[in-house]
């Protein structure tokens, strides 16, 4: 198994979230958006010119920019 | 009088619940945390009456966000007697966090679990009674936009009103077990009551952003559905506009002429010639806001806003702005205020201060009341769209210009992270109350303005009595020909100068002042107004009016949301001194031009 950023997941893929290394206040509200670690995300799209990347974890749709997708460990399912 | 607080995430139908409870008009919109001041209602409920109050959407009681510590606030200080908490039942697995931490605070709640439609599409299914178990409360499933289920709920409701709440400390947050202990307690609840299908069906939702989020074909089709419903609003506006135009002129010709014949002369002008003719001119474009309302419901309650914000992010970011900005920049075509205090869902500062610095530049209603009268005199049925909506590009322009001088000051480190919801029908109810709801509130913050303005002009144009109605030596004469040197090198005159003066008070009340000015309305005030100035003016004038000062509620507003005078002088010098700089760039090329 092998640890990438969110960043660098490939749209389609699907990974568990291992590690989220973000300050409190943004830590807080991706807890409540489902970024819980173990849960899966999946990478649906990324906006053209270095826009936000829009995932999935479970039924929620998520927007989040690159510089913040940077913060969170994934393991390649 | 008890009272009920609804709780929930942003986006759950918080709102349309609140209104089916109500019957009030409370705005919904399918926009995270849009909900930034407390909308309460009384019902009568099992023979009492009861206070429901719609707090804002929180993702949680730990949040650092306003929203988040105005509802902590609010239930230390007004400890409800029963909590609706609302959860989005396709989003059961991670709401319940919100549930869990609201139940720790010992608050007498009922859980409701929304959009049962959607959840059932989904193929989840919840079990509420081994979820009521398991959680120690009731649990209800329901649809707030359609109704179902909604009369086990009353019920429950009732029922639950008999027990209260004890009171709560001020420090709810320390109140709170820490997050490991909530992931079990969510895992527990879960784990017999609810069951997700591993991968979302292919449904409709992805189907439409593969191509309205579409790489490259995104920005088009955006800005191509906002130019088609501009033109849709005037397409379906303007029979409306001229049938209730010809119905104020019937009332004015054929009942109240003859019944103020005998009156004095000055009571006869300042009734009929100021007040009547001002406010007649200005209920004319009632039907036209109504339709854009209506619209603008349609775009932001199907959830296609959220996606702009996905589509515009990259190039606000590179303004210093994001995609919330540009949504609120949206919003502000409706009315600039309610824009302004929408920007309380961004915590930095500067961020915040940065948005509002550019909202006053979206073309709102009221201005756009003034653009449609002027291009219908000025410009061919054909040209008039397109003036339109050049207009709305330079309100983009100066929003843009605005951004890229002032970033350097208020640089934003706020992360951008934002909700997606799926796309949803608004019901024809639901567009119908937005509608009625905004013009509601354009009549009652226009009628008051609208009717000293035109009262305020009237005398200015008509005192002192010797002078001749609107001509050089009254009032307004001598305050336009002081103005002169200022507004002449923009090719702006002086009827058109005092205009803009009142302008500043309110852009509802421009063209009914115009009105009084040149003592004709309607139709006959157009043609008037086309004899003695040429597009080219006309075209200055209305850039003037798109950039300078939306209104005095504007200035009000960015003076408390910001809490600094200097920010509010700031945004007022700004705005005077690039519409100035604008208009007299184009008219004075255009004179070089030729045209």
């Amino acid at each position: 198994m092998s640890t990438i950023t969110l960043r660098q997941l490939p749209p389609g893929e699907i990974a568990t979230i291992t590690a989220i290394h973000t300050e409190e206040p943004l830590h807080q509200r991706l807890l409540a958006l489902g970024f819980r670690t173990g849960n899966h995300i999946e990478v649906i799209r990324l906006a053209r010119l270095s826009g936000p990347l829009q995932v999935r974890i479970g039924t929620t749709d998520i927007l989040l920019r690159r510089s913040e997708a940077e913060k969170i460990e994934v393991n390649l399912l | 009088m008890k009272r009920i607080a609804l709780l929930g995430m942003p986006n759950t139908g918080k709102s349309t619940l609140f209104n089916r409870m109500t019957g009030a008009t409370s705005r919904v919109g399918n926009w995270p945390g849009i909900t930034v001041e407390l909308l309460a209602g009384k019902v009568l409920m099992g023979g009492e009456m009861v206070e429901i109050v719609d707090l804002p959407g929180i993702y949680d009681l730990h949040g650092f966000s306003d929203d988040e510590q105005v509802v902590r606030h609010f239930l230390s200080k007004n400890t409800p007697d029963l909590a609706l908490v609302v959860l989005n039942a396709t989003q059961i697995e991670r709401q319940i966090s919100l549930l869990l931490q609201l139940k720790q605070l010992g608050l007498n709640i009922i859980a409701l679990l929304n959009m049962s439609d959607e959840a059932r599409k989904f193929g989840i299914s919840i079990d509420t009674t081994k979820m009521s178990e398991a959680l120690g409360i009731p649990v209800y499933i329901f649809s707030a936009k359609y109704g179902n289920g909604y009369g086990e709920i009353q019920q429950g409701v009732t029922q639950s009103l008999r027990y209260t709440t004890p009171g709560m400390t001020e420090q709810l947050r320390h109140q709170l077990e820490p997050d490991d202990a909530l992931e079990a307690e969510m895992a527990r609840v879960l784990k017999h009551s609810v069951q997700v299908p591993a991968r979302m069906p292919d449904d409709l939702t992805q189907k439409l952003d593969r191509v309205l989020l579409h790489p490259w074909l995104g920005l088009p089709i955006f800005f191509g559905v906002m130019y088609l419903l501009f033109q849709a609003i005037f397409l379906f506006g303007a029979p409306f506009q001229d049938s209730v135009g010809w119905l104020f002129d019937w009332i004015r010709s054929s009942l109240l002429e003859p019944a103020l014949a005998s009156a004095p002369t000055w009571l006869y002008g300042l009734l009929l010639d100021g007040i009547y003719n001002g406010v007649s001119t200005v209920a004319t474009f009632v039907p036209l806001i109504i339709l854009f309302f209506v619209f603008m419901a349609i775009v932001e309650d199907t959830g296609y806003l959220s996606r702009a914000a996905f589509l515009m992010d990259a190039l606000m970011a590179r303004m210093g702005l994001d995609g919330r900005s540009f949504v609120m920049l949206l919003m502000g075509f409706g009315c600039n205020v309610p824009a302004l205090m929408g920007t309380r869902v961004m915590r930095s500062r500067s961020l915040r201060l940065l948005t509002m610095m550019t909202i006053p530049f979206s073309l709102c209603s009221a201005r756009l009341q003034v653009f449609v009268f002027f291009t219908a005199a000025l410009f061919s049925p054909t040209a008039a769209p397109l003036v339109l909506f050049s207009l709305y590009l330079f309100s983009f322009g100066a929003a843009i210009v605005t951004a890229l001088l002032m970033k350097g000051r208020l640089p934003n480190s706020e992360p951008f992270v934002l909700e997606l919801p799926p796309y949803r029908f608004p019901t024809l109810r639901q567009m119908m109350m937005r509608g009625w709801h905004e013009v509601r509130h354009f009549l009652h913050r226009a009628t008051k303005f609208i009717i000293i303005g035109v009262v305020l002009v009237w005398v200015l144009t008509n005192m002192p009595t010797s002078a001749a109605t609107a001509g050089p030596d009254t009032w307004a004469g001598i305050i336009g020909s002081w103005l002169h040197p200022f507004f002449e090198p923009i090719g702006i005159n002086e009827q058109l100068t005092i205009a803009l003066i009142f302008g500043f008070v309110a852009k509802e009340i421009v063209i009914g002042s115009l009105a009084v000015i040149y003592g004709s309305g309607g139709d006959d005030l157009g043609n008037l107004i086309a004899n003695q100035i040429d597009w080219v003016q006309a075209y200055s004038f209305m850039l003037f009016t798109l950039l300078y000062t939306p209104c005095v509620s504007t200035v009000a507003t960015l003076r408390s949301e910001s809490r600094s005078n200097g920010f509010m002088l700031l945004s007022l010098g700004w705005s005077l001194l690039l519409a100035w700089a604008v208009s007299f760039v184009f008219y004075q090329s255009a004179r070089a031009l030729g045209y």
